[in-house]
């Protein structure tokens, strides 16, 4: 676990200085914040149709899965194909640390990074929150009646999973090859795969099949479980399958890359 | 210290190293001789946990290098032949991370100590992006050293680095080397004669010879070898120095000269000067010529080898 966090930390300290890491937060940032904005006027010019409706953050949350796709090939591409090109994986590979705990780390690392990014995109439920109990002095604590929290909960709950899923796939590509774009054409692809090719199966196919890639859609996890408030084991389950098998691949692909 | 037994390790169908059995003792310095490509750096990389052998053992340590991985690289230092250092990281940070890998209390202050080790302690806070070769090698050594292994292992610690820093460089692997272990790679003959106490030539994965330095030196000068040049033509010459007893290796150049060699024991180079001076030549210039490294192996690869140049 030390090591874990030793590789994390300076990961972490690593996004900092490089200007993709830059690149990436305001992408994120300017997109949510646009996406707010919009929502709140459309709200406010249409108070009437959506009266009896509480407004929610889920426009807000929900393009996290998009931007997601986007971003987390550029955050891991360098993770471990840098190491590599670099020839600091020589020094990585010799130090008293195990191959997992090394790919571990670096996922961790970049978790880290874009939980920051994450965290600062709370000032739109704090806001909104304001906006909806008619108060908007930002250090108001959330009262009821104000947002629907369980909703905002699961969302975020949702991205943090899907963050995590995607990072760890990432990781795990980054670690088989020693070029960085190979790595982040790869990691685009799959997540494009995951994320919106697999839903075309999904809807023509009839019966179990159909069934089948319905569960492998992220969407379906992101937005018809986290994004609609509920909390369910099986979607759960389907994230943290998919950060083990990052974490493996990329395990595997270190040790693959000792024999070679 | 390290004791290496049968090694061999092939990528694909190239044997990198085949059959390497040597050992290394506490407090001695082992100098690794040999040209590019001899395997040099793969043996090392084995040693520190790198990468796995093909075929037969090794310990460091006491340990297993397959199976005691960890335990080995604990105790190891290692240098590669390219520094692995992080540019955009501080001297001391990059000490400092290297300390946390291994999990040292008071990283920070070891990082510090270790810096002055190296003579690098004013430029802790300066970002090794921005270090020269010589000093890129120092903090490089000073990561090798941070947990103050009982193994060293340096590989070409001295390449790339400029006349003075090549001199400091060996005084510090000296001063490492007198209680410790340490196994270094090099392909400069005079380094290892200066540095080690005991050299292993290295050559297309096989270990050629082992000698201690000086033994070396007086088995490699076996032979002297003479270049030689005359005014005007020098047509025949070739075939006069030949006549010469003791002479052998005769080979015209194109520029006109002549080279020869001789055994150390008995110096045929006034024999030589008699016999083209009464030849009518003009001799303007003779001297001796040391033998490359080149020349060494092809001296002591000869039979195994056919006396192809290695790469």
């Amino acid at each position: 676990m030390r090591n874990i966090w030793t590789i994390a930390k300076r990961e972490y300290d690593h996004y900092f200085i490089s200007p993709i890491a830059y690149v990436v937060a305001f992408m994120i940032l300017i997109t949510t914040g646009s996406i707010f904005a919009v929502n709140i006027v459309i709200f406010q010019q249409n108070v009437s149709q959506l009266f009896g409706q509480a407004p929610d953050i889920s426009p807000v949350t929900g393009a996290f899965g998009f931007l997601l796709v986007l971003a987390i090939p550029a955050v891991t591409m360098r993770l471990l194909a840098d190491e590599a090109r670099m020839g600091t994986l020589e020094l990585l590979l010799t130090a008293p640390v195990r191959d997992f705990e090394l790919v571990a780390g670096k996922w961790l690392g970049g978790l880290l990074f874009i939980l920051s990014i994450v965290a600062v995109t709370l000032i739109y439920p704090i806001l909104l929150n304001g906006i909806v109990i008619g108060n908007l002095t930002l250090l108001q604590p959330m009262v009821t009646p104000g947002l629907d929290r369980q909703l905002m909960l699961s969302s975020y709950l949702g991205v943090i999973l899907l963050a995590a899923s995607f990072l760890a796939l990432g990781v795990g590509i980054s670690a088989i090859f020693t070029n960085q774009f190979a790595a982040f054409f790869m990691t685009l692809s799959l997540f494009v795969i995951l994320w919106w090719l697999i839903g075309f199966p999904a809807q023509v196919l009839p019966g179990a099949s159909g069934q089948v890639f319905n569960y492998l859609s992220m969407q379906t996890h992101f937005y018809d479980a986290f994004g609609s408030g509920s909390i369910h084991l099986k979607d759960i389950v389907y994230f943290v399958s998919l950060i083990a098998l990052g974490l493996f691949t990329g395990t595997t692909a270190v040790e693959i890359r000792r024999w070679r | 210290m390290i004791q290496v037994n049968g090694l061999t390790k092939d990528y694909g169908a190239r044997r990198a190293i085949d059959n390497l059995t040597f050992d290394a003792e506490q407090g001695e310095i082992v100098g690794f001789l040999g040209p590019n490509g001899a395997g040099k750096t793969t043996t090392m990389r084995i040693l520190t946990g790198y990468m796995p052998p093909t075929e037969g053992t090794a310990t460091v340590a006491g340990y297993d290098i397959i199976e005691e991985s960890l335990e080995v690289r604990r105790r190891v230092g290692y240098l590669p032949e390219t520094v692995p250092l992080y540019n955009d990281m501080t001297a001391l940070e990059y000490l400092k991370f290297m300390a946390d890998l291994r999990h040292i209390p008071d990283a920070e202050e070891r990082a510090h100590e270790t810096l002055e080790n190296v003579n690098l302690a004013d430029r802790a806070n300066s970002y090794i992006g921005t270090f020269s070769k010589g000093m890129r090698q120092r903090i490089g050594l000073a990561q090798a050293l941070i947990h103050r292994p009982e193994v060293l292992i340096l590989d070409e610690p001295t390449i790339g680095l400029d006349p003075a820093q090549v001199v400091e460089m060996r005084k510090v692997i000296r001063e490492i080397g007198k209680d410790r272990t340490v196994l270094l790679s090099t392909h400069i003959l005079s380094e290892a004669q200066q540095v080690c106490d005991r050299v292993l030539i290295i050559n297309k994965g096989r270990i050629v010879t082992e000698d201690t330095p000086e033994n070396l030196q007086s088995r490699l000068v076996g032979a002297q070898r003479v270049i030689l040049r005359v005014r005007g033509d020098s047509d025949g010459l070739t075939g006069r120095v030949t006549k010469v007893k003791g002479v052998r290796g005769v080979e015209a150049k194109p520029d006109g000269s002549v080279e020869f060699e001789f055994d150390a024991g008995e110096d045929a180079r006034p024999q030589v000067a008699k016999a083209i001076i009464e030849s009518g030549y003009e001799l303007l210039e003779m001297h001796a010529v040391g033998l490359s490294l080149e020349e060494i192996f092809l001296e002591l690869t000869r039979e195994t080898t056919g006396g192809k140049k290695s790469s």
